[in-house]
């Protein structure tokens, strides 16, 4: 149960930009989210579907989008949702009146992750400069998602949809590299924003 | 790259996991009834085949589960990955 509810401020890592989809390579950091890791036996899932409208159907290295939200499953019983910023209060009473009664652990981690949008056409190829996942369509289609490692840093790698965006969620305290080795990687295919 | 095959995930890049050394080791149930040597045997002593190995590993940048694979120590190859708890598929024929 949780005791303390408000929103607790905190500057974001890296200041906030938006994808430009028109150059090669567009290395954004996005602003602040609601996240939370949600535990749950895959049983418990598959008999409640959703919890404060995340979906919780999909398959293991999934990611279902719908408006504003994410659910990303990154293993058999755990989840990595993501909403807006200022709904988080209100998202984690909703998932805990859906899954009452149930075998779970919901921890907020809005502010231990930052997310940055790798978009452009040449994504995957800056992308692959420091994960060692296939990433073409057929091997990570839009709706997948899952942890990984991008050069020496741990990322929970998402694509949410069809078109080339994919969103890299790092530990706060690792934004600075990733950032940096993203940036790094996309100077090869020319000027970027 | 080596590609290790998870249970849970695929196949996917070996810098993912770590080892967790020989699977099916049974930690005895009551381990104050055994003598030192009985105790030494299940603290320190392993089969360390050359040939098929079962071995518990730890999918730790991906899905976070342990599971069990059987590795051949000599080609370093993979020829299957089963969930903890599951029977080794090539029961039986350990050690060849
Ligand atoms: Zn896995």
């Amino acid at each position: 149960m949780r005791e303390t509810l408000g929103v607790a401020w905190r500057d974001l890592v890296l200041p906030a930009k938006v994808p430009d989809l028109e150059v090669p390579t567009s290395i954004a950091a996005m602003g602040a989210c609601a996240r939370f890791s949600l535990r749950l036996p895959s049983a418990q899932a598959r008999a409640v579907d959703q919890a404060g409208g995340f979906a919780l159907s999909g398959g293991v290295n999934s990611a279902i989008t719908s408006g504003g939200s994410i659910s990303a499953r990154l293993g058999p019983d755990e989840w990595l949702l993501i909403g807006p910023e200022e709904q988080g209060d209100a998202l984690s009473q909703a998932i805990e009146v859906d899954l009452d009664g149930r075998f779970f652990s919901l921890v907020d981690v809005s502010h231990r992750n930052a997310a940055i949008a790798v978009a452009g056409r040449e994504a995957r190829a800056v992308l692959n400069a420091g994960i060692a996942l296939d990433l073409d369509d057929a091997a990570f289609p839009p709706g997948s998602a899952t942890r990984t490692l991008l050069g020496k840093a741990e990322i929970v790698l998402i694509r949410p949809g069809a078109e080339c965006v994919y969103w890299v969620e790092c530990w706060r305290s690792f934004a600075a590299y990733v950032h940096g080795f993203l940036m790094e990687a996309a100077r090869e295919f020319g000027p970027h924003r | 790259m080596l590609l290790v095959n998870c249970p849970y995930c695929g196949a996917r890049p070996e810098i993912e996991f770590r080892c967790g050394g020989e699977a099916h080791i049974a930690r005895p149930v009551q381990p104050s009834a055994l003598d030192d040597e009985a105790w030494a045997e299940h603290l320190y002593f392993r089969t360390n085949p050359k040939g098929t190995h079962a071995e518990r590993w730890l999918h730790v940048h991906g899905c976070g589960r342990w599971f069990n694979a059987l590795r051949d120590t000599v080609s370093d190859a993979f020829t299957a990955s089963y969930t903890m708890g599951e029977q080794r598929p090539d029961a039986g024929k350990e050690g060849e």
